[in-house]
């Protein structure tokens, strides 16, 4: 049976409304995948994490889907969600660069580009920061990158693994220089919690490019990807130019990435809080012996301490 | 001596240069016709100096990008040679590659040995091509780093100049992972024992110029930039008109004040008038006394400060508000 047969028999199952379907779409209780073009209940689109059931396209996702998806429920304690940017340069292009804050800020329950916080996946302590693409594109300013460098703080005290799920055009022009300095700052961040031996995983998402690309991103321990995402330093359109031949097809994926030796591996969204818990897991520290013999005396040992200490 | 070489001049330097040939025009008419002049030419002469000192005591952004980007502005290896007492450039990244828009090397600099290393733009079309305009690729980063481990083993300070419109965007640099090249270095530098100070010679672009800049001291000279984007791309993306370039170098705030004055540099290195290609010597020597200074300081402090002051300096870099929670 195809995993649309599947899909075609279940829906029969679970949804008893064949008429008035038109009206459902219009409710936007039916979505389109933008790959294959096939309607499937938005429900089960959204239980499987915007993943197509028909063809895998991996549909866009923001912070508050990767928290809900990542973490288990009811674990998010979100960190620092008072931090918001200013104007420092007083920058103004086409639009004050305070008016398109003030904008962003009015349609997102957040204040900037990420959100951090601690939660628990598969009952595993993580530090988690999700970047979210609809805010000025994910752009990296002084406040991403305030925020990002906290979160790792904080897990470097607390010995925490950090997971960073990636999705930016890099740093925010409108803040100029500052931009610029948070990719030492939150490079300098993960080289303490680096030293202290622990782990961190970024997740590669559509887009991760430029800046971040050049920092956080490329300096996992592990570095995980979705499946078809762009990944890059420069623009696609810059390296076109710097070329006269035409660039592979998969130019800039996260295939083309896994291919050339940058990333370990691409995981569907749907399997990457299995695969995230799998990978803490292999890389905590172990607290019980491994199955190995051992000699009576040295189990008697800990045995009396044990009970020295719980008399 | 090279011969004298017909100068380059940028527009604002146009009243400049037809002062100077004025005098010249005069002083050929005086000596034809035996007339003293000297006079005249004194006073000319002053006039050309005060001139000059108001043309780049108040250059906009932009005419300050296109003196960091003079073609006879001095490079890293014009700098090497003038400040050190010896020096020898090292090759290779030990990953298959010798990325010419990268040099380094071991050095000695008032006694002391040190690792110098920088971006190098071409001295003429030729050599540019070469080195790739100072646009390094994956290796140049590589080459870089292997350079500082070096110095970070040996106990010598590391010098870095920064002289690039940007890191290589080309289609083998994505390939052979230039953003973890660069990034790699970003956390690395800050783990060095030894003091690192980095200077801005000329232009300063974006991620390619961070990857060698994560030091101890960053300086910059006055008539260097450092920017984010280039204005050019910048108001490209932004603006959608690349004719936007001026308001856009003006609103990134890319000069040597602008950025000391957001606290990201530490010291501004004064030029000679006219900028760093009217007499590099002296900008040399400028340079020279400012590395040596830093490093006399720098060498005062333990290891672990070193790493703890730099990791602060960096930690503070960043303009935001916090509201207080309810």
């Amino acid at each position: 049976m195809s995993l649309f047969d599947w899909f075609a028999n279940r829906r029969k199952e679970t949804s008893p409304l064949k008429e008035g379907q038109e009206r459902e779409i219009a409710d936007g209780l039916w979505s389109k995948c933008d790959a294959c073009g096939v309607l499937t209940y938005a429900k089960d689109l959204r239980t499987n994490n915007m993943v197509c059931l028909e063809c895998g396209h991996h549909m866009r996702v923001y912070s508050d889907d990767r928290i809900r998806q990542l973490l288990d429920a009811n674990s998010w304690m979100p960190m620092d969600e008072q931090l918001y940017a200013v104007d420092p340069l007083g920058f103004r292009d086409r639009k004050a660069y305070s008016d398109r804050l003030r904008d962003m800020q009015g349609k997102l329950h957040f204040k900037d580009a990420v959100q951090t916080g601690i939660g628990r996946v598969d009952g595993l302590p993580v530090a988690l920061g999700a970047m979210d693409f609809r805010f000025m594109g994910g752009s990296m300013g002084s406040v991403v990158g305030e925020k990002i460098t906290r979160l790792i703080e904080r897990a470097t005290r607390e010995r925490l693994p950090v997971v960073l799920v990636c999705a930016s055009g890099g740093a925010r022009m409108q803040e100029g220089m500052l931009s610029l300095m948070q990719m030492a700052k939150i490079s300098g961040a993960l080289e303490r919690h680096r030293e202290s031996r622990l782990l961190y995983i970024p997740v590669l998402t559509h887009p991760t490019t430029g800046g971040v690309t050049a920092s956080f991103a490329m300096l996992g321990d592990i570095i995980l990807a979705e499946p078809k995402a762009t990944i890059g330093f420069a623009g696609r359109r810059v390296v076109e130019q710097t070329l006269r031949e035409k660039l592979p097809d998969n130019f800039q994926s996260a295939e083309y990435l896994l291919q050339n030796g940058f990333v370990d591996a691409i995981v569907p969204r749907t399997q990457l809080k299995a695969t995230l818990a799998q990978l803490i897991r292999l890389h905590q520290p172990v607290t019980t012996a491994p199955s190995m013999p051992v000699h009576r005396a040295d189990v008697s040992a800990p045995n009396s301490l044990h009970h020295v200490v719980e008399g | 001596m090279a011969p004298e070489r017909k100068p380059i001049l940028l527009d604002f330097e146009k009243p400049l240069a037809e002062l100077d040939a004025r005098i010249a025009q005069i002083q050929e008419l005086a000596e034809e016709n035996e007339v003293d002049v000297s006079e005249e030419i004194r006073q000319l002469e002053l006039r050309a100096v005060q001139l000059r000192q108001e043309i780049f005591s108040s250059l906009s952004p932009l005419q300050r990008l296109q003196v960091a980007r003079h073609p006879r502005r001095p490079s890293t290896l014009d700098y090497i040679q003038a400040i050190s007492d010896e020096w020898m450039e090292l090759h290779g990244d030990r990953c298959g590659s010798d990325d010419s828009a990268v040099v380094g090397g071991v050095a000695r600099i008032g006694g002391m040995p040190v690792v110098m290393l920088g971006h190098q733009k071409g001295r003429d079309t030729k050599d540019n091509i070469a080195r790739n305009f100072g646009m390094a690729s994956p290796g140049g980063y590589r080459k870089a780093i292997r350079l500082m481990e070096h110095a970070n083993r040996f106990g010598m300070p590391i010098c870095t100049f920064i002289d690039t419109p940007g890191a290589n965007p080309n289609a083998e640099s994505e390939r052979l992972g230039q953003g973890e090249a660069i990034a790699y270095n970003l956390r690395e530098m800050f783990q060095f024992e030894v003091p690192i100070i980095c200077t801005v010679i000329g232009e300063a672009g974006s991620g390619g110029a961070l990857g060698i800049s994560v030091g101890d001291r960053l300086l910059m000279f006055e008539h260097s930039v450092y920017y984010v984007a280039s204005p050019e791309a910048c108001a490209a993306i932004l603006w959608r008109d690349a004719g936007k370039a001026p308001q856009a170098a003006e609103a990134l705030k890319i000069t040597a004040n602008d950025l000391k004055q957001l606290n990201l540099i530490d010291e501004i290195l004064p030029e000679p008038i006219g900028g760093a290609h009217a007499d590099p010597l002296a900008a040399a020597e400028t340079l020279k006394s400012a590395l040596l200074r830093h490093l006399t300081d720098l060498n005062n402090l333990t290891t672990q400060q070193r790493r703890e002051l730099r990791y602060q300096k960096f930690r503070a870099m960043g303009v935001f508000a916090e509201a207080i929670a309810e």
